[in-house]
């Protein structure tokens, strides 16, 4: 009889980790701070063609078309100073199976899994990915169960992960739902013991190869609609799949446009809190998940991480609850397009940077999410309130995640605030020494300068 | 009362707070970590509260205690919002003019 107590579980991690994703992450390490990720990322032994027929011939996902928001540019033209206001354009990635992006990242996995004669693949994920890997195994004829974190000890879920529960079982999925915690990862351990099943990981180079094809396939759509590449694209950040993967295939389409990172504000609440996982309006695309993600990418489910944002990102904007929502209605009235909010966090992002930039600019916010009961505006608004969140217009600026949600008095109030990239750089360097108790060697100096899209004297300035 | 092959919900107490991960924030110390996963019951009858096993979508078979009976979704779009009103009127009248302009 296996003993299946926290601890005894946890020591096998690795062990189980291994059997789960059918790849050995020893072979990229140095066996000091640096690893192979390049090699890694290779080992897909998938090139960008191949995981692009993957996905559009298996899978029918991806070449979702990209929309010119005519009314939200001329309202943020109406809001910026003469000559300013750049276009702005939406890739509707919840016209994708599932409704979003996320199935991008699932296909490669799943047709992985299937490969290597996997009965059935595991995702612990409380977000959009659930219904992607679902819909995924649906197709590829493959078991799946998602394991979500969604009650807080009252019982009471969050509307928009009871409502991704409910689309995964609508798409063949087994969901388990877990009260607040970390140990769900534990739990999730447990269940590929017991069922040999593939780690669909969010965080594996097949999910990242999978959203490669994203940024490909906008620089490709820029080219043919526009003649010519966009200026800045605009990724919701959390884990940081989504803006690498995006990041690497604008760069292998020779696109050079700013990658811009944007995260809903929720500092001051802990995403392990009992107390306060339902005072927060949003369970994905917020600091709570991108600050920590970017600045150590290898606190994942998998032993390194494909998804490293700091590789790629250019700028990161954080935007508040209130601005979001402020926007999605936005998107409605204006542009007749009804979509989830987190999905947005990058749309209001935009609006405001937009602001910033000449006329003829173009920016492109790479994703929407679909929308539906418990994972819509007036759901977690309504929701929100309910909980005795204070709601009403005014400065975005005196919101306090956790006690108000302050809607923009006028949309001209919609920011993008820089967050510090310096510090975050530096954070990163700090916690790689940090974690791996290792002091760096000259390899490791040009890795981390890889890590943050630095250089060496950057990284050899900041590593006391 | 559910019987043999019902459709059921389980409960299960899957750590108890002192098992717990000791790296959480205070409150959540203090409660248990808990699950609820749904599946076929396998008892010949069974009431809510009884310790019962069902087998699962992927034919796992599962312990706890039986909670719900046709367990169903009942979340919805909550209610009604005004400030969404309010946004919309206010953006569409910065680019349309007022709703009296037509």
């Amino acid at each position: 009889m296996r003993d299946n107590s926290y601890s005894a579980v946890m020591a096998r991690k690795n062990e189980i980790m291994k059997r789960a994703v059918g790849m050995d992450y020893d072979k990229f390490e140095s066996g000091s701070i640096a690893f192979d990720y390049e090699a890694m990322m290779a080992a897909t032994g998938y090139t960008l063609e191949a995981v692009r027929k993957i996905q559009t011939e298996e899978f029918q996902i991806g070449n979702t078309p990209i929309y010119e928001l005519k009314n939200l540019t001329a309202l943020a033209r109406a809001c910026a100073p003469e000559g300013m206001g750049a276009r702005i354009f939406v890739k509707d990635e919840a016209s994708n199976l599932s409704g979003s992006f996320k199935v991008r990242r699932a296909a490669t996995s799943i047709y992985q899994a299937r490969k290597m004669g996997y009965k059935g693949v595991i995702s612990a994920t409380s977000g959009n990915y659930g219904a992607a890997v679902a819909a995924c195994a649906a197709k590829a004829g493959l078991k799946c169960i998602v394991v979500q974190e969604c009650f807080d000890s009252k019982g009471v879920g969050q509307p928009e992960i009871i409502e991704k529960a409910r689309k995964c079982e609508a798409l063949g999925a087994e969901v388990v739902q877990l009260t607040v915690g970390p140990e769900l990862f534990y739990m999730f351990l447990r269940m590929l013991e017991e069922t040999d099943y593939f780690n669909a990981s969010l965080y594996t180079p097949f999910g990242i190869a999978g959203v490669e094809t994203l940024g490909y396939e906008i620089a490709q759509q820029c080219r043919l609609t526009l003649g010519r590449d966009p200026d800045m694209v605009v990724c919701t950040n959390a884990g940081g799949g989504n803006l690498t993967g995006t990041a690497r295939g604008l760069l292998k389409a020779g696109c050079k446009a700013e990658v811009v990172a944007a995260s809903v504000n929720l500092s001051g609440l802990h995403m392990a809190s009992d107390h306060q996982f339902n005072l927060k309006s949003f369970t994905t695309g917020h600091t709570g998940f991108g600050m920590p993600f970017s600045t150590w990418p290898d606190r994942s489910d998998v032993p390194r991480s494909a998804a490293r944002p700091l590789r790629y990102m250019d700028r990161y904007v954080t935007v508040n609850q209130g601005e979001v929502f402020y926007t999605t209605e936005m998107l409605a009235a204006l542009e007749g397009m009804e979509k989830g909010p987190a999905g947005n966090t990058s749309l209001a992002a935009a609006f405001a940077l937009s602001q910033t930039m000449p006329k003829d600019k173009i920016i492109v916010v790479q994703e929407t999410e679909y929308t539906g009961a418990g994972k819509h505006v007036n759901a977690q608004l309504s929701f929100a309130r309910s909980n005795g969140i204070d709601i009403h217009f005014g400065n975005p600026e005196d919101e306090i995640p956790g006690k108000s949600i302050i809607l923009p008095a006028h949309p001209s109030m919609i920011k993008a605030r820089p967050a510090d990239m310096t510090h975050l750089r530096t954070s990163l360097i700090h916690n790689a020494i940090k974690m791996t108790g290792k002091t760096p060697t000259d390899a490791d100096i040009d890795f981390l300068a890889a890590e943050t899209k630095t250089n060496r004297e950057f990284v050899k300035e900041h590593l006391a | 009362m559910a019987k043999k092959n019902d459709w059921v919900q389980v409960h299960i107490n899957v750590l108890k707070p002192e098992e717990r991960a000791t790296n959480i924030p205070e409150d959540t110390r203090h409660v248990p970590l808990e699950m609820w996963v749904k599946g076929h019951l396998q008892n010949e009858t069974a009431e809510i509260g009884d310790t019962v096993t069902i087998i699962t979508k992927t034919g796992r078979k599962v312990e706890g205690t039986m909670c719900a009976v046709n367990p169903s979704f009942k979340h919805n779009f909550g209610d009604y919002v005004p400030e969404l009103d309010q946004i919309e009127e206010t953006v569409k009248t910065i680019l349309f003019g007022g709703r009296n302009d037509a």
